[in-house]
């Protein structure tokens, strides 16, 4: 890690560069660090690559709608006998940077919020008699604090970040020099520089190689392209900035492994992380090959080492991001506070404090009618609103079927297990399913109690067909009744994907490979996340194909121990 | 407008504009709807609402970055500029059908003028004095004086209410918007003050199904439902980067650019919606949409209803005298997706079901 730590640095260091180029229009950067002297580095550094003056607008964790946007300042109204409102921290961040700590908790609302002002470089209001159309153009700076296996920063206000870089791994005697911040000549405007012929067509293939959906990716390396050629003093981009935009604004998305263009079998997963890690690009032989690949081979170090990691924890995947705010219920009484809204105090908490905040600037109103000292209507009552926090529950989908079972359900036991352990520390539930023969048996029902966890698993015997379609489909609807409980399901199923009995309970093993699918593509549409783990010896097309269908993150162990299932499912949750 | 505080009285001033950090200042400068790549069935559906509003809005589904809000956004300037009563807060139209506010109806004589469709944002974390209206607040602090000031809803009449993110609406503004929608007119009563205005708009809203289901009682207020996927074709995404690029570095040239093809299809939609009302149904057309909607179970009349009213404001924008076929297949997928009910044992996504129930029912 420390060999890579000043190149980290340096990448860091012209992120920000390019972000003080052009701030708005890159988005921002996501920063992988803890709270501690590395990040004050970072923050010192990005102040310095900016002009004096700058808006730096701290975000406070949980802060109300109304700081956000800007809302009514009650005293000053009050005191003035006419509205006057408070500016938000979007407003307030115009032209400058806007940093938010503890990313990875962020509420979903308030990262809409962020999206629409990132989008618009405006932020609309129309809160508290108010109705504004506010310049909010900002550099938005995410610190993403979560520990390993935690919840990720909202997917989609990442996708509009150009930049991400992770700096948790340095100490502060591996921060090098930031000489990278001075532009080498005279600026130009980003907008001032057009992308050359061709480079469009680059950036769209090289991001398509790296597996990325997203159209915005290639957009913002377009962008970070022609910030580079501007700080250089170029008017037409060239293969440095492409190179260098692929490098900070597409190597941290990918979600695959660009396949080696010699190679056209995919060697195993482990394999091909090592080779990627340490390149070395043969001068030689790129000279004439496309300039994707060229860029590519160069930028293969800038792909996370820990790709495969990340894509488990659900970095690259579709639902990253997600996590507790799907399923949530309303309306709660504890949990985090949300805020206050309109509503009845005899169903839901009153909040006393916002009732009175909105029964104040109609005293004057209510007076003249000879009311009491202090008004209070029926429109004004406010009550409290509360997120409840939602466990996750682990559904291991087990294949109980003859060949190799008995030594999968075993390592299977040992995983429940070790998760359990861990489940017990975090309050979540695991549960297990295993399918064998004709049917599918909820061996273990949610539960967070080890001991009736090893009771039961003891017990669980091994053999005979394989229905998958049966156990996906009582996984479902396990999954169904625990989202209905309001928390969240995660699917773990451990199988090789041999089906060989239909949901009917009858052999044959086209029709059941038929109704896998379909049951898969169920669990895909109702939206559970879920991880599948190839048990077999040799990983199998038709389990990657099934993972597809599920829209599940895919995983080859194929002799994988207890031990080692525990480690990949844990950061996959 | 409307007694709204436009420019309110900030504690602080602004710092000073630096042109450099905003790209984005001019608002009115929208990515044309012309200039949009694919997306086809997305672009159809917003014109056929803006042809017939009665088809009852349009909800956007899909993955991220694919350009949902930029084309809601689009709309504004393509629709055809209308006429509204001159002075009205509610912006009635006296020849439209969306109905007059109370001062209109019983006004003696109505100027009109033109005024540009509107298209309202109601931003996520707007809170219900804006969205229903209020009190104006300056006058009720100032002076003691009661005086309405109408809200999005009132902006929106005659118009489209777009809502970005709309499974992340809040429950209590999801009721206000369920009971405008149904009935047409909006009804405020706060301080005493009791006021009702019409409120006829085209709902329209996206949103990421990946971050929570929608009521299905909102569901079903959305006539029609389109899903917006990433563009996986090579050549298409690059046609996309490359035009959003050539808009990010020059917004007026690049709108001017497709002033032409604007302006084609700003004609279309007004040719359209004249020949709205003569476009024919014929009955096997009838017969073949109730077959569809039997075989597919949908609930309620709304979705036959709305299959018709799409399939006639498509054959409107085709020029066509008469609803074909083609018109009503084209437009099922839309009108039925949303409206099935979720068959847990179902192994296909709901525009496989609907595709399905098309062939069998039209063979």
């Amino acid at each position: 890690m420390s060999e890579k730590a000043p190149d980290l640095w340096q990448t860091a260091c012209e992120a920000v560069s390019l972000l003080a180029a052009s701030a708005s229009g890159l988005g921002g950067i996501v920063v992988k660090a803890p709270p501690g002297p590395v990040r004050d580095a970072f923050l010192a550094m990005l102040k310095q690559a900016l002009p004096q003056g700058t808006p730096f607008i701290r975000m406070p964790h949980a802060l109300p709608e109304a700081r956000l946007t800007g809302g009514i300042d009650l005293a000053s109204t009050l005191a003035a006998g006419k509205p006057v409102f408070e500016r938000g921290l979007l407003a307030s961040a115009h032209g400058g940077v806007l940093l938010a700590g503890m990313a990875e908790r962020m509420d979903r609302a308030i990262a809409a919020r962020l999206e629409a002002a990132l989008d618009t470089g405006h932020v609309r209001i129309e809160r508290d008699h108010i109705s504004d159309n506010v310049p909010a153009g900002f550099a938005l700076v995410l610190f993403d604090e979560g520990e390993p296996g935690e919840d990720a920063p909202p997917a989609s206000l990442t996708d509009r970040l150009a930049f991400s870089i992770d700096l948790s791994g340095l100490s502060w005697r591996d921060l090098g020099g930031d000489d990278v911040l001075r532009p080498a000549c005279q600026q130009l405007s980003p907008m001032a520089v057009a992308l050359a012929k061709g480079h469009a067509e680059t950036l769209v293939a090289l991001a398509d190689a790296l597996g990325i959906a997203s159209l915005r990716a290639p957009l913002l390396a377009a962008m970070a392209a022609r910030a580079n050629a501007a700080r250089a003093g170029r008017q037409e981009t060239d293969e440095t900035d492409i190179a260098n935009a692929a490098r900070l604004v597409l190597a941290h998305r990918a979600t695959r492994l660009p396949a080696p263009p010699e190679e056209q079998q995919t060697p195993p997963p482990e394999e091909q992380q090592e080779q990627s890690s340490n390149p070395e690009p043969d001068t030689m032989e790129t000279q004439d090959r496309p300039l994707e690949d060229q860029i590519l081979d160069a930028i293969a170090s800038a792909i996370p080492a820990d790709l495969l990691a990340q894509l488990q924890a659900g970095r690259g995947g579709r639902l990253a991001g997600r996590g507790a705010e799907a399923g949530r219920k309303a309306p709660a009484t504890r949990g985090r506070p949300l805020g206050a809204r309109r509503g009845d105090p005899r169903r839901e908490r009153l909040d006393l404090l916002e009732t009175l905040r909105s029964a104040a600037p109609w005293q004057r109103l209510r007076e003249q009618r000879g009311d009491a000292a202090i008004a209070v209507r029926k429109e004004d009552l406010r009550v409290r609103r509360f997120r409840p926090k939602s466990r996750t529950t682990t559904i291991f989908v087990v294949d109980a079927s003859g060949s190799s079972a008995l030594h999968r359900l075993a390592e299977a036991k040992g995983a429940v297990e070790l998760v359990l352990a861990e489940c017990y520390v975090r309050r979540d539930e695991a549960a297990l399913i295993a399918f064998r023969g004709q049917k599918a048996e909820v061996i273990l029902p949610p539960t967070r109690s080890l001991t009736r966890a090893r009771a039961l698993l003891k017990g669980l015997p091994g053999g005979g067909g394989t229905p998958l379609a049966l156990g996906l489909d009582a996984a479902r609807q396990l999954a169904d009744t625990v989202r209905r409980k309001g928390d969240r399901p995660f699917l773990i199923l451990l199988t090789d994907a041999q089906a060989n009995v239909g949901r009917d309970g009858l052999g044959g093993r086209q029709k059941a490979e038929e109704d896998a699918l379909a049951s898969a593509a169920a669990l895909q549409r109702d939206g559970y996340e879920s991880l599948l783990i190839d048990t077999s010896p040799r990983p199998q097309p038709k389990a990657s194909a099934l993972a597809d269908r599920m829209g599940a993150r895919y995983l080859a162990l194929p002799h994988a121990d207890a031990r080692r299932l525990a480690a990949a499912i844990v950061p996959a949750r | 407008m409307h007694g709204t505080i436009k420019s309110p009285d900030y504690k602080t001033v602004f710092p000073l504009y630096k042109a450099e950090n905003n790209r984005a200042k001019p608002m009115s400068l929208n990515y044309p709807f012309a200039a949009l790549v694919g997306q086809d069935e997305m672009k159809r559906a917003l014109m056929l609402a803006a042809i017939d509003p009665t088809i009852g809005g349009v909800l956007v589904f899909g993955d991220r970055g694919t350009g949902k809000s930029t084309a809601i956004r689009a709309l504004a300037d393509l629709l055809p500029e209308r006429e509204t009563v001159a002075g009205c807060p509610y912006g009635c139209a006296p020849q439209h059908e969306a109905g007059l506010c109370g001062a209109c109806e019983t006004g003696t004589k109505r100027k009109t003028v033109k005024s540009k469709v509107p298209v309202v944002d109601l931003p996520l974390g707007a809170t219900e004095d804006r969205i229903v209206g209020a009190l104006d607040l300056e006058r009720a602090l100032a002076h003691g004086e009661k005086k309405f000031e109408p809200g999005l809803l009132a902006r929106a009449h005659g118009g489209f209410l777009y809502i970005d993110e709309v499974n992340l609406l809040e429950d209590h503004l999801v009721d206000v918007l369920l009971d405008v929608t149904a009935s047409g007119e909006n009804l405020v009563e706060r301080e005493g003050l009791s006021v009702r205005h019409p409120a006829k708009f085209v709902l329209v809203g996206s949103g990421n199904p990946e971050e929570g289901e929608l009521r299905p009682q909102l569901l079903d207020r959305f006539g029609l439902c389109v899903e917006v996927r990433t563009p996986t074709d090579i050549a298409t995404r690059i046609e996309v980067v490359k035009r959003r690029d050539a808009f990010e570095r020059d917004r007026a040239g690049f709108i001017a650019q497709f002033t032409k093809e604007a302006d084609k299809l700003r004609k279309t939609i007004v040719a359209a919606r004249k020949k709205l009302d003569d476009v024919d149904l014929p009955p096997e057309i009838l017969e073949k949409s109730a077959a569809l909607c039997l075989a597919l179970g949908t609930d309620g009349l709304r979705g036959e209803l709305t299959l018709m009213r799409a399939a006639r404001a498509l054959a409107a924008l085709d020029g066509k005298k008469s609803v074909m076929l083609a018109h009503l297949k084209t437009v099922a997928p839309s009108v039925l997706r949303h409206r099935l009910r979720k068959n847990p044992l179902e192994d296909v996504g709901s525009t496989v079901r609907v595709e399905r129930a098309l062939e069998a029912a039209l063979s």
